[in-house]
């Protein structure tokens, strides 16, 4: 009986001490430590001047970045943290900053707006020429089987005198067409006489005849094929072309 | 190339009378089958100096051919009147010539369709030829002769047939050799018949069938036609677009064996042969313009000829081969210029303005030229010694062109669109004018636009370019307007010319 009571009260002191025990070991933990204070964020600006060119002029682009270990721009590549780069890309394009460091990272971009080039600019002097000369220059009609320049051919004429004295530069090609009616070889003789009336016109109005060449070309190059006056009239000329 | 071995004999004197129309007056007409019987005969009733000249017009002169022969048709009414006969062969009856087929000699496989070759070429040449009038095949006998002994003068002298001469033979091919024998016998002289008798061999292909069936007809041709060389082995050279561009072609006389002479890739036109037959003078456009080219054949490329400078067109060649004449702008107008066969040593013959193109020697004299001028208008035809003196105009209206001396130096033929104007879209139909007495004949009606003759050797034949089938082609015809055969098909093909042998 005795010995009942001894075994109970060694359990009951025995899970005494483990509560007393527990109870202890916690008010033992000491406080977690306070988290070290986190670094500097990283910063980065980019921009570029002008942020508009045309195409085959350059920019300047320039950033700035602190706090980072590792900048990069797409389509450059890893560069200085600092710095400027000039750029001339041939389409518009972002440039588009990457600034990592152990705070962080940061992004910037910058726009650079590239235009096409504009219609060539102050028109290069040969294809104005070229163009002037087609729009302004007409071509001499003739009667049939006649090689003399008619009366109411004089305005072309003089169109074409006063325009190739205004553009001194250039040189002409006359080129005397005949319809296809008559004889072969008779009309490559009538093709060479109209040009060289044309010639002959143009050189009586005041142009230097070592401007202009004459060619006949017969009714072997015809504007127009069909069999009819219109037609006809329409090959009956010397046809003025733009010397290269 | 055909080493023909010659057993002809002497042909005797056969002499085929002058048919000539009868004429009031007693009158001995100039025996026209003498060594140059291309002539221009009058057949008059009235006195020479009665006609001399345009200024006569009330004389209206008939102008016959030869080939045409006279039929009944003409009235009495002409008896009034002068007749000018102009013609080749004048006044020959044609000889009725049997041409059977050529037999066959051997059994080689490749006889039959050499056979058709030869008998086809052998034909078409006597047909074109003028000189013989072929008897139908309808009317011969049954048994054709291939060797003398089998011919039966009675089945072929006496009608149906009624052949004068007879033309035979065989062809055969032996280990690849092509060989032909050939006779003509004069089938109404059963005592001593052989006219000719000819043997031709050489490698067996259809192009050595043709050249020989060419030769025997030339042989033929010569001795029933007075003596005047055939034109069997003639070339014509051309224009032609066919590839493209035009360029300058060649063909025999007949059609056959068209091929291409230049490839410049430009615009050729106007080829003259030489009269040896070895250059092509032509105009081309080049890149400083319209030059005068000269293509060797013997060489197969074009050879060194100077640029004259402006446009330089039509050659022509003199009958001697030494010189060519030209039209040129080089001094402003076209004009025409007289140079050497090298170019060199140039000169001009005329200074009208107006252009001036299309020269033509004179082949038989060798001493003038015809041309084309614009100086009073519309083109005209006008001659003038070969030093640019007297110069004559010879069309009185329209729009003539590209005159052609013929051989024999009496006529030229051109192309005139007579009825020239609004309203008048008159033909451009060749002509044949007498150049003494300015008369002219039409030789082709209302058959499209028929341009650039120009005249076989013999006088006989004219090529030239017709729209007539609706496309510029090759036409050959008979110098009186008789005979008309196209020659190309192809493309567009133009300004043909003749060699000179």
């Amino acid at each position: 009986m005795k010995q009942r009571r001894m075994k109970w009260f060694a359990l009951v002191v025995m899970l005494g001490a483990v509560m007393m025990l527990g109870a202890c070991k916690k008010k033992a933990t000491p406080p977690p430590p306070p988290p070290p204070p986190p670094p500097p964020e990283p910063t980065a600006s980019i921009s570029v001047s002008p942020n508009t060119i045309q195409a085959g002029q350059s920019a300047s682009l320039t950033w700035q970045t602190s706090n980072a270990t590792d900048v990069s721009i797409d389509g450059i590549g890893a560069v200085q943290p600092n710095g400027s780069q000039s750029v001339s890309p041939t389409d518009s394009m972002t440039y588009h900053l990457t600034a990592k460091g152990s705070g962080g990272s940061q992004e910037a971009t910058a726009r650079l707006t590239v235009t096409q080039a504009p219609p060539p600019p102050p028109p290069t002097p040969t294809v104005t020429d070229e163009d002037l000369f087609s729009q302004n220059v007409k071509d001499v009609y003739f009667d049939y089987d006649k090689a003399d320049v008619r009366g109411d051919q004089q305005s072309s004429v003089q169109a074409d005198a006063q325009f190739l004295n205004q553009h001194a530069n250039i040189n002409i090609t006359i080129e005397g067409h005949c319809d296809e009616r008559g004889s072969t070889d008779y009309n490559l003789a009538l093709g060479d006489q109209r040009a060289s009336a044309v010639k002959a016109a143009l050189t009586g109005a005041g142009i230097n005849g070592n401007r202009i060449k004459t060619i006949s070309y017969g009714k072997e190059k015809p504007f127009c094929t069909e069999s009819n006056e219109a037609c006809w009239q329409q090959n009956r000329r010397g046809h003025l072309t733009y010397q290269k | 190339m055909i080493r023909g071995k010659r057993e002809e004999q002497t042909l005797q004197s056969k002499s085929y009378r002058n048919t000539i129309l009868s004429c009031p007056t007693p009158f001995t007409p100039t025996r026209l089958d003498e060594p140059d019987r291309l002539s221009f005969t009058r057949l008059g009733c009235n006195r020479y100096a009665s006609w001399r000249g345009p200024s006569r017009p009330a004389l209206a002169l008939v102008l016959i051919f030869s080939c045409c022969f006279l039929s009944s048709a003409f009235s009495s009414a002409l008896f009034a009147q002068d007749w000018v006969k102009t013609g080749t062969s004048l006044g020959v009856e044609k000889v009725r010539l049997a041409v059977p087929d050529f037999k066959a000699s051997t059994t080689d496989p490749q006889n039959a369709a050499l056979l058709k070759t030869f008998n086809d070429t052998l034909w078409n040449d006597l047909d074109v030829s003028g000189v013989v009038e072929l008897v139908s095949k309808s009317f011969y006998p049954l048994q054709v002769p291939g060797q003398p002994p089998e011919v039966n003068y009675l089945a072929w002298n006496a009608p149906p047939p009624n052949a004068a001469m007879l033309a035979f033979g065989s062809l055969g091919v032996t280990a690849g050799k092509l060989t032909v024998q050939g006779w003509l016998y004069d089938v109404k002289n059963s005592q001593s018949p052989q006219i000719l008798g000819k043997q031709y061999s050489d490698a067996s292909s259809d192009a050595s069938a043709r050249l020989m069936a060419h030769k025997f007809a030339d042989e033929i041709i010569f001795r029933l036609g007075g003596g005047i060389a055939g034109i069997a082995e003639t070339q014509i050279y051309f224009v032609s677009d066919r590839s493209g561009h035009k360029e300058i072609w060649a063909m025999d006389y007949d059609g056959s064996n068209q091929h291409q002479i230049t490839r410049l890739g430009s615009i050729s036109l106007s080829p003259r042969v030489s009269p040896e037959g070895s250059r092509v003078a032509f105009s081309s456009l080049t890149k400083s313009g319209w030059e005068i080219m000269m293509f060797s054949l013997e060489l197969n490329r074009p050879v060194g000829f100077p640029h004259m400078g402006g446009t330089n067109l039509s050659p022509a060649w003199s009958a001697d081969g030494m010189k060519l004449a030209f039209s040129s702008s080089r001094g402003g107008e076209p004009e025409i210029y007289v140079a050497d066969a090298s170019g060199g040593n140039l000169h001009r013959l005329t200074t009208a303005r107006g252009p001036d193109v299309s020269p033509s020697w004179n082949r038989k004299t060798n001493a003038q030229i015809s041309f084309v001028s614009g100086r009073t208008g519309l083109p005209q035809i006008y001659t003038m010694e070969a030093d640019g003196t007297n110069q004559q105009r010879m069309t009185d209206q329209g729009y003539a062109v590209s005159p052609n001396w013929a051989p024999n130096g009496q006529f030229l033929c051109l192309a005139w669109i007579r009825k020239y104007g609004p309203g008048a879209p008159g033909a451009s139909d060749l002509y044949l004018m007498d150049i003494a007495s300015k008369q002219w004949v039409q030789l082709t009606h209302d058959g499209g636009r028929n341009d650039f003759p120009s005249w076989s050797p013999d006088g006989r034949h004219i090529v030239f370019q017709s729209s007539r089938s609706g496309k510029e082609e090759i036409w050959t015809m008979l110098a009186d307007g008789s005979k008309v055969q196209q020659l190309t098909f192809t493309g567009r093909n133009t300004q043909p010319n003749w060699s000179w042998k």
